[in-house]
C-alpha cells in the first residue's frame, strides 16, 4: 500500500439502546484508495460510513482526519476539511439548475473564471451538459446521482464518500456510474458503500466486507470472494436467498 | 431575452418615477409616497422569504425600528446623515442579534415565523407602554400610544428638508437602486449561497457552506432594508406610532407578498402597491370591513393560487412561447 | 407569610391564565404539528359567547363560559377546518398562512357585527382575603380551571380510543390509515378541540380583560411562545412552559411592570430555543404526552 493515510479509524464503535451497531473497527483509508464497503443489510455498513462522515458521534474509538479527530466538528467544517459525502438518497438543490448544483460545488474552493471551466468540465463528464439549464427536480433518478456524484468531482474533496451511488440504476447507467467514480479517484479517495455485488465486481478495488457491525475481510474482490467466512456470511446468504 | 428585457424596464420605471411628481397633484404624490415604502419594506421581505426562504413573519419589527430610530436620531443629532445611518444601523443590529439566536438555534421554519411575529408584538407592547417623561432617549420622547409627532424631515446639506416630490423621488432611487443591489448580490458567492440554503439546507452544508451564518447574513440585510423603508416612513409623515408593530401591519406584508409572488422582486413590489390602493378605496367605504377583505384574499390565495400572480403570469406566458414555433425550432437546436 | 401566599397565589394564577391562553394551540401543534394562527381569534371568540351569553340571552355566566363557549368555537373550529385546512394538510407553511386570512377575517367580521370597542363582563366571585391581603377569588377559580383542563386532556389522550387514535396519528398517520383507523377525521377533531379549549380559554379570561375584536394579537405572542418552547409534548410541554414563563412573566411584572413582564418572557423564549431547539419536551419528559 503506498500514499499517506488520510481517513483513519481506530476502535471505532457505536450501540444504540444497548445493541453494538458497530463493535470496534479499525480502519484506514490511503491517499489515491478507491475502497469498497460490502456487506448484507443491517451489516452496519451504513452506520459506520455515517461514523466515518461525522454524522453520528462515536460511543468508542475516534475517526480522524489527516489525524485531526472529527468528533464535535459541524458538517459544513468536516467538508471544509475534505470529506465530500454522497447521501443514500440524492439531496439536491431541488429548483436550481443541473449546472447551478454543480456550481454551488465548485464554487466552494474557487473564485471566478475557474468556477465556470470546472463546471463545463463536470457536465461534460458526467453526460449532463444537454440538460444543464433543467431543474434537478425534474431529472430521472439516475441522472440525479449523477449530479451528486459531480458535486464530487467539482468539490474535489480529499476523500469522497459514496453511499450507494448505482442505486436503482440500470446496467447501461451503473457503467457509466462505474466511470465517474473512476474519474473521482484522479482527485479523491474514494469509499462507495453497496451491498450490489455486481456493481463492487465492475469497479473491483480493495474490498472490505461487513458483518454483524465487524470487520470479517479485506482484500481484493477475487480474495474475498473465495473467503470462506464471506461466502457464509454475503454470498452463501445471497445464493441462498436466490436460490 | 429577459437580460435586456428586465433593465429596459427598471431603466423605464425609473425615468417614470422621478418624472412624475411633476405632473401629478400633491395630494396624489404623498398617497403614493406611502404606498412605494410600503413596498421597500415589501421588497424587504421578498428578499428575505422569497429568496433566502426565511420566513420572517414579523419584518414590520425591522420597519418600525427604522422609523423609530430615525425619529430618535434626527431629533437628538438634527436630520442628516448620522440619523439616516443610525434609522439602518438599528434595525439590522435588533435583525443579527435576534437571527444569531434563532438560525443557530438551527430551529424550523415555523418557530421562525413564530418567533419574529412573538417579537413585533411584544416591541408594540413595549413601544406602547412608553409614555410619560420618563420614556426619552436623549431629547427624543417616545410618546406611548400617541406616538412621536414632529419628527424633522431629511434635510440637504444646506439645512433646506426635502419636500414631498423629493421624497417621492428618493423612495423610486431606492427602490430600484435596491432591486439592482439584490440581483447583482445574487450573482455573488454569499448571495448563491442564500439560495442555495433556501433550496436544501444539507446539502449546502455538505458543500461546506455554513448554512446559520449565511441565514444571519441574509436576514441582517433584509433588516437593514425594512429599516430604511421606515426612515423613508417617519419622513414621509413625520410621525410614527406603535401601530407600525402592530399585527394587522405585520399580516399585511406577507399578504403583499403572497399575492405578487413569492420568489420574485417585483411581484411583492406591484402586490404591495395594487392591494395598498385598494384597502384605501375600501377603507372610505363603512360596508365591508378592510380586515375581513384582506384575510379572505389571504386565504384564497394559499388555497387556489399559492404561487402568487407575477410567477403565474410569466410561467402562463413561458409555456404559451415555448409551444410556439421559434421556441420548438430553438429546443432541437 | 400572608404575603408570600399572596404572591404564590398571583403566581399560579399567573400560570393558569398563560395554560388557559395556550393549551389549544398546544394540542393542535403537538398533534398536527400545525400552529393555529387564528387561534387568538379563536379566544376572543370565546370571550364574546361568554360575554353576549351572560348579558343578552340571560344565560349564567358558568353555564355560557364553561359549556357555550367551548361548544361553539369549537363548532367554528370544525367549519373552518372543513373548508380550508383539510386542503392544505402536509403542507404546514400554507396551513399556517391561511390560518392568517383566517384570523383577519375574523377580526374584521367582528368588527362589523359588534364595532370596535371593548365590551366587559363583572366578575362572577368577590375576594378572599388573607390576613391583610386580597386575592381574587376568580383568580383562584383560574387556577382550578387551569388543573381541570390538564387532567380533562390526560384522561382523554390515556383512556379514550379518540386519544389513542390522535396519538397514534401523530406518530404515523399512514400506518393508522392501514389499521382502518381514519387520520383525517381524527385531525378534524384535533382541530375542533384546539378550538374548543381557545373557547374555554377566552371565555374563562373575558371577565378579567373585557373583549374588543383585536384581543386576540394581545394573546397570540404569549401563547406562540409557551407552545414552541414547550415543545411537541402537549400537556408536559405546555405545563412546564407554562410555569417556566407564568413565574419569570410575574416576577418581572412585581418588580417592574407588565410590559417588561412579557419582554422578560420574550428574550427567556429566544435565549431557550438557542439552548433547547427542539423545546423542551424535545430534552425532558420525552415520553409524556
Amino acid at each position: 500500500m503506498s500514499g499517506e493515510i488520510i481517513l483513519q479509524a481506530r476502535g471505532l464503535g457505536i450501540s444504540f439502546g444497548g445493541v453494538d451497531a458497530v463493535k470496534a473497527v479499525d480502519f484506514e483509508l490511503r491517499q489515491g484508495e478507491l475502497r469498497c464497503l460490502i456487506g448484507p443489510n443491517g451489516a452496519g455498513k451504513t452506520t459506520f460510513f455515517r461514523l466515518l462522515s461525522g454524522q453520528y458521534t462515536p460511543t468508542r474509538g475516534a475517526v480522524t482526519f489527516r489525524g485531526k479527530p472529527l468528533a464535535g466538528l459541524k458538517p459544513w467544517q468536516i467538508a471544509r476539511l475534505g470529506i465530500g459525502i454522497k447521501t443514500q438518497v440524492p439531496s439536491l438543490f431541488e429548483g436550481l439548475s443541473v449546472q447551478e448544483n454543480i456550481d454551488m460545488a465548485a464554487r466552494r474552493r474557487l473564485r471566478g473564471k475557474a468556477v465556470a471551466a470546472v463546471v463545463a468540465d463536470v457536465l461534460d463528464h458526467i453526460g449532463l451538459g444537454d440538460l444543464r439549464h433543467r431543474p434537478c427536480g425534474e431529472l430521472a433518478h439516475g441522472q440525479r446521482q449523477w449530479v451528486e456524484l459531480g458535486q464530487m468531482l467539482a468539490m474535489k474533496p480529499a476523500v469522497a464518500l459514496l453511499d450507494e451511488p448505482a442505486a436503482g440504476m440500470t446496467h447501461q447507467e451503473s457503467l457509466r456510474t462505474v466511470q465517474i467514480i473512476r474519474d473521482i479517484t484522479q482527485h479523491s479517495a474514494v469509499i462507495v458503500v453497496e451491498h450490489d455485488m455486481d456493481f463492487i465486481r465492475l469497479i473491483g478495488d480493495r474490498v472490505t466486507v461487513f458483518e454483524r457491525g465487524a470487520v470479517i475481510a479485506e482484500g481484493s474482490f477475487t480474495e474475498i470472494s473465495k473467503d470462506p467466512q464471506v461466502r457464509a456470511a454475503y454470498l452463501g446468504r445471497k445464493e441462498n436467498a436466490d436460490a | 431575452m429577459t437580460r435586456v428585457i428586465q433593465p429596459a424596464l427598471l431603466f423605464a420605471a425609473l425615468v417614470l418615477g422621478l418624472l412624475a411628481p411633476g405632473w401629478l397633484e400633491l395630494f396624489t404624490i404623498y398617497e403614493f409616497t406611502a404606498y412605494l415604502i410600503m413596498a421597500v419594506l415589501a421588497l424587504s421581505l421578498a428578499f428575505v422569504w422569497g429568496k433566502g426562504g426565511i420566513m420572517c413573519l414579523g419584518q414590520a419589527a425591522f420597519f418600525g425600528l427604522g422609523a423609530y430610530a430615525w425619529a430618535v436620531g434626527a431629533i437628538n443629532f438634527g436630520p442628516g446623515l448620522a440619523a439616516l445611518a443610525i434609522s439602518v444601523a438599528v434595525p439590522a443590529a435588533f435583525a443579527a442579534v435576534l437571527g444569531y439566536f434563532m438560525f443557530y438555534g438551527r430551529i424550523n421554519d415555523i418557530y421562525i415565523g413564530v418567533i419574529t411575529l412573538a417579537v413585533t408584538l411584544i416591541l408594540f407592547n413595549l413601544i406602547n407602554s412608553t409614555s410619560g417623561p420618563q420614556y426619552r432617549i436623549g431629547s427624543a420622547l417616545l410618546g406611548g400610544f400617541n406616538g412621536m409627532t414632529g419628527i424633522p424631515t431629511l434635510a440637504w446639506p444646506n439645512g433646506m428638508p426635502l419636500d414631498p416630490a423629493e421624497i417621492f423621488r428618493l423612495t423610486v432611487i431606492v427602490i430600484v437602486a435596491s432591486i439592482v443591489a439584490i440581483t447583482l448580490y445574487l450573482k455573488t458567492t454569499p448571495g448563491k449561497t442564500a439560495i442555495a440554503v433556501r433550496e436544501n439546507e444539507v446539502r449546502a452544508e455538505l458543500l461546506g457552506y455554513n448554512v446559520a451564518q449565511s441565514k444571519l447574513i441574509t436576514f441582517t440585510l433584509g433588516g437593514a432594508l425594512a429599516g430604511l423603508g421606515g426612515c423613508l416612513f417617519a419622513n414621509w409623515g413625520a410621525f410614527v406610532s406603535p401601530t407600525i408593530f402592530s399585527l394587522v401591519q405585520s399580516a399585511q406584508i406577507i399578504i403583499w407578498v403572497i399575492v405578487g409572488g413569492r420568489g420574485t422582486l417585483i411581484g411583492p413590489i406591484l402586490g404591495c402597491i395594487a392591494l395598498q390602493w385598494a384597502t384605501t378605496k375600501l377603507g372610505t367605504q363603512q360596508v365591508v370591513q378592510v380586515n375581513l377583505v384582506l384575510g379572505l384574499v389571504l386565504a384564497f390565495f394559499v388555497l387556489v393560487v399559492p404561487q402568487g400572480i407575477v410567477p403565474m403570469v410569466t410561467g402562463l406566458l413561458r409555456r404559451n412561447s415555448r409551444t410556439g414555433p421559434k421556441a420548438e425550432a430553438e429546443q432541437n437546436a | 407569610m400572608d404575603f408570600a401566599s399572596v404572591l404564590v397565589i398571583e403566581i399560579l394564577g399567573s400560570i393558569a391564565i398563560l395554560v388557559l391562553i395556550s393549551i389549544g394551540l398546544a394540542v393542535v401543534f403537538g398533534m398536527m404539528k400545525v400552529i393555529n394562527m387564528a387561534h387568538g381569534e379563536f379566544l376572543m371568540l370565546g370571550g364574546y359567547v361568554a360575554i353576549y351569553g351572560t348579558n343578552h340571552a340571560g344565560l349564567n355566566f358558568w353555564v355560557s363560559a364553561l359549556i357555550l363557549a367551548p361548544l361553539v368555537v369549537g363548532l367554528v373550529g370544525l367549519a373552518l377546518e372543513w373548508l380550508v385546512i383539510r386542503h392544505l394538510y402536509g403542507r404546514m407553511i400554507d396551513t399556517m398562512l391561511a390560518t392568517w386570512g383566517i384570523s383577519l377575517a375574523l377580526i374584521g367580521g367582528m368588527t362589523m357585527l359588534v364595532g370596535n370597542t371593548t365590551t366587559g363582563i363583572p366578575t362572577p366571585l368577590p375576594s378572599v382575603s388573607i390576613g391583610d391581603y386580597s386575592v381574587s377569588g376568580y383568580v383562584i377559580f383560574l387556577i382550578v380551571l387551569a388543573l381541570a383542563v390538564f387532567a380533562g386532556l390526560f384522561c382523554l389522550f390515556k383512556l379514550t380510543t379518540f386519544g389513542l387514535q390522535a396519538r397514534a396519528t401523530t406518530q404515523n398517520a399512514d400506518m393508522v390509515a392501514a389499521l382502518g383507523g381514519k387520520p383525517r377525521r381524527i385531525y378534524a377533531l384535533t382541530f375542533g378541540l384546539g378550538a374548543a379549549l381557545a373557547g374555554l380559554g377566552g371565555a374563562a379570561l373575558a371577565p378579567l380583560t373585557g373583549v374588543i375584536p383585536t384581543i386576540g394579537a394581545s394573546y397570540i405572542a404569549k401563547a406562540f411562545i409557551t407552545v414552541i418552547s414547550g415543545g411537541a409534548a402537549v400537556i408536559a410541554g405546555n405545563l412546564s412552559a407554562s410555569v417556566l414563563f407564568g413565574s419569570v412573566g410575574q416576577i418581572f411584572t412585581y418588580v417592574y411592570t407588565p410590559v417588561i413582564g412579557e419582554v422578560a418572557l420574550l428574550v427567556t423564549a429566544i435565549v431557550l430555543i438557542r439552548i433547547l431547539p427542539q423545546g423542551i419536551t424535545g430534552r425532558f419528559f420525552k415520553r409524556s404526552i
